[in-house]
């Protein structure tokens, strides 16, 4: 009988379930509590201020230790300013807890996350502009002309500043040194045939040494993005209102990837593993692999033969490859006094022999030029060269792909590369669909 | 519970039932804390999302709160992306569940048997079960990988070339299925394990004296005997798959090209990756009732038909 009960019950759920809704008044939405929020912080003392600071961690090493240690300078030297750091998981992490505290109405302060979040950021209406509190700084338009422009590419929203680059990054190329001898090269392959040539005869699949492997798992829009560049063409424009995947640039730069698979066999079929590439590389299995300048710290400490960092090997239109990596961003909804805190946090952390040390600790590009004129950067530089090669590789970088709904974007065409890649789809049927879903996605935002 | 106890005293003092010194709201009191929780953990959730569904809300396109009808259904049922997922869940469902019963009875009927090794077996075949999913996703994730997982090693030693299990699209969902198999199997086992001590050892006895050999021991009696615990144990594992999600995200990430993206993972991707809140209130609205049919099902349906001895 009770089970009959259960029964009923279930049933009348279903029916609850089908039938609510359109009998109830809409409820409000949290974004309006912001405004109660704000209310409240004015009420705060000027003198002394707490702001939150969230941070993701996404690379190897004690990372929220040495966090911890500037923020606690930071306070050292801003007695007035308690800032709160909050270690939030990685980059998806950090985006969703900080969005999550804003329609609770508590806003962060200030957080890190992914540079390719801006229009995110800006959709939702979370983030400030900087202008103001650059233009309020002495020497504030020095500061911003001291960044590398492709790392402010991702920064700006046409002559908008909304995110200050931190933790950095570009794709770049690792090469086993020993491996390339073998195949008749000293120097790491200068453009796409020097690049198949080493490939072939490094390949020897009955040991299972390929010659190269680009991971397509994770961020395959990032990985194979400078093809497209290399080939004239960046996949997006700069109001993240358009994508060009269907480009002949774009087609042109894919086929050349499916090709290293299919047609060269000098990579496995398939997708390939992000988190397996620098294990592959490691263990000598591989001759060359695409990767994030940041995994330069754990290959260095792994990699027991001599190994070089090396630009993307050149396409028809020269070398390139897009920029990565995370970027301070201030909230939407808080008083001027934390703005401004906020703001002293961001420079703090930003200077240059700071930002150094923090690009050697962690393997991020440092984005300041000044940065690098620093003396404990000049002596890693003396020590291991290929600290150098992501800042030289700097000039020939582009923005990463970002527009307006990004994960929507990347999820649609990241799936159409994985078709290409595992064989099943053409390049031009693939990048043609990710195009139509795209644009399909993107028309709300067209001007 | 209460009120057996209650009644014999209540008779005694107050002869009336239902006055309002006896308290007709106790029962509901004791019961408070369950409901309250239940209400607020399970009912509520479910409704919000019921009447979400119903609405465009989506935070990556400035989109708060407007009325859509039942046009987030219509786009949810003609979008192919929710009929990858559909098929995939569906195939991963029937992917795993007869298998893990089939590999738990068959586990379970050897290590019933009495012989010196059977309770350390019975550890190590219900270990699967006690690690976390997480653990479990990792080592299966080093397994297949090429090269120099044990499964491709393994493989190579016959002369099989390197299969990328998980970058291929052929191969990604059984991979995921065989690494839940194992997982589930251990767990299902202690069912039939129990189901088993409890069968009479005088069918047994019967059917040897009848000289009935173990196959035909197996297909006229243990079989049908533990048909009650199978179909409980398929319920549960019919519910569990549909709930699949915490090995996608450290194997697959739903890839390669959707080949493993589940139901539950991709409600996750539209809620707070693309933070399309109304599509995803539809999709829970979907999950919900699915959920909620197996569950009507097993109350209804299933209990009856089985002949519990």
């Amino acid at each position: 009988m009770a089970r009959r009960w259960l029964s009923a019950f279930l049933v009348v759920m279903l029916l609850a379930l089908a039938g609510c809704g359109s009998s109830k008044a809409p409820e409000t939405q949290g974004t309006d509590s912001t405004q109660g929020a704000a209310e409240n912080s004015k009420t705060e003392q000027p003198k002394d201020v707490e702001i939150s600071f969230y941070y993701p961690v996404a690379v190897g090493g004690p990372l929220t230790k040495i966090i911890d240690n500037m923020v606690a300078e930071f306070t050292k030297a801003n007695p007035h300013i308690k800032v709160k750091p909050v270690f939030s998981g990685n980059y998806a992490d950090t985006l969703t807890k900080v969005q999550t505290q804003i329609q609770g109405g508590s806003i962060p302060e200030v957080a890190v996350l992914l540079s390719t979040d801006i229009y995110t950021l800006v959709d939702q209406d979370a983030i400030i502009p900087l202008n103001d509190l650059i233009k309020a700084d002495k020497d504030g338009a020095e500061y911003l002309a001291d960044f590398y422009p492709a790392f402010m590419a991702n920064s700006q929203i046409g002559d908008t500043t909304y995110g200050i680059p931190f933790q950095r990054s570009m794709v770049v190329m690792y090469y086993n040194k020993d491996l390339l001898a073998k195949a008749g090269y000293t120097n790491p392959p200068k453009n796409w045939d020097e690049l198949v040539d080493a490939a072939k005869k490094i390949t020897d699949t009955a040991n299972g040494v390929w010659g190269i492997k680009i991971p397509s798992d994770g961020y395959p829009y990032w990985l194979t993005q400078g093809f497209a560049i290399q080939s004239g063409k960046n996949l997006m424009s700069s109001d993240g209102a358009e994508v060009y995947f269907n480009s002949q640039e774009n087609i042109k730069g894919l086929t050349f990837w499916k090709d290293l698979a299919y047609t060269h066999k000098v990579m496995p079929e398939g997708v390939i593993a992000w988190t397996a590439a620098p294990t592959d590389f490691i263990s000598g299995k591989v001759g060359m692999i695409y990767h994030s300048s940041g995994s330069l710290a754990n290959i260095t400490a792994n990699a027991k033969f001599p190994f070089g960092v090396a630009f993307l090997p050149a396409g028809e239109k020269g070398f390139g490859s897009p920029t990565g990596g995370g970027n301070f961003y201030v909230f939407k909804g808080i008083s001027k006094e934390k703005e401004q805190a906020a703001w002293q946090f961001i420079r703090f952390m930003t200077e240059p022999a700071r930002i150094a040390q923090w690009g050697l600790d962690t393997g991020y590009v440092a984005p300041r030029k000044a940065a690098w004129e620093t003396q404990v950067m000049k002596d890693a530089a003396a020590k291991d060269p290929n600290v150098l090669v992501a800042r030289d590789q700097l000039q020939y970088a582009a923005a990463e792909l970002s527009v307006h709904n990004n994960p929507q974007i990347y999820k649609v065409y990241g799936n159409q590369l994985q078709a290409i890649i595992t064989g099943q789809s053409d390049v031009k049927t693939a990048v043609d669909a990710a195009q139509k879903e795209a644009e399909a996605i993107l028309a709300p935002f067209k001007k | 519970m209460a009120e057996p106890v209650v009644q014999p005293k209540r008779k005694a003092t107050a002869p009336k039932r239902g006055t309002v010194s006896t308290g007709w709201w106790r029962p509901y009191l004791m019961l408070s804390p369950a409901i309250v929780l239940l209400l607020a953990f399970t009912i509520y959730p479910m409704l919000a999302a019921g009447y979400m569904s119903f609405f465009k809300i989506n935070l990556a396109t400035k989109q708060q709160m407007v009325f859509n009808g039942i046009a987030n259904y219509k786009d949810l049922l003609a979008s192919p992306a929710f009929h990858t997922v559909m098929k995939n869940t569906v195939l991963f469902a029937f992917g795993t569940v007869p298998f893990s019963l089939g590999l738990a009875m068959f586990l379970a009927i050897q290590l019933n048997k009495q012989f010196k090794l059977s309770g350390i077996f019975r550890t190590l075949f219900f270990y699967p079960t006690v690690i976390p999913m997480m653990s479990a996703a990792t080592i299966w994730l080093f397994m297949y990988t090429p090269q120099y997982g044990i499964i491709n090693r393994f493989l190579g030693f016959f002369g099989i070339p390197d299969i990328n299990f998980l970058g291929s699209s052929t191969w990604a969902l059984p991979a995921i299925m065989m690494m839940t198999v194992w997982k589930d199997a251990g767990y299902f086992m202690l069912f039939y394990l129990a189901g088993l001590q409890n069968l009479p050892t005088e069918l047994y006895e019967a059917a040897e004296l009848d000289g009935a050999n173990g196959w035909v021991q197996f297909r006229r009696l243990t079989f049908p005997l533990l048909m009650p615990t199978t179909l409980f144990v398929s319920t549960v594992s019919l519910i569990n798959s549909f709930k699949t999600v915490d090995q996608l995200f450290l194997m697959t990430g739903g890839g390669p090209n959707n080949a493993t993206n589940l139901l539950l993972f991709n409600l996750w991707e539209l809620a707070f990756s693309f933070h399309d809140k109304g599509m995803a209130a539809t999709l829970t609205v979907v999950l919900v009732v699915i959920l909620l049919i197996l569950a009507i099902i097993q109350n209804q349906w299933v209990d009856k038909k089985i002949h519990y001895n």
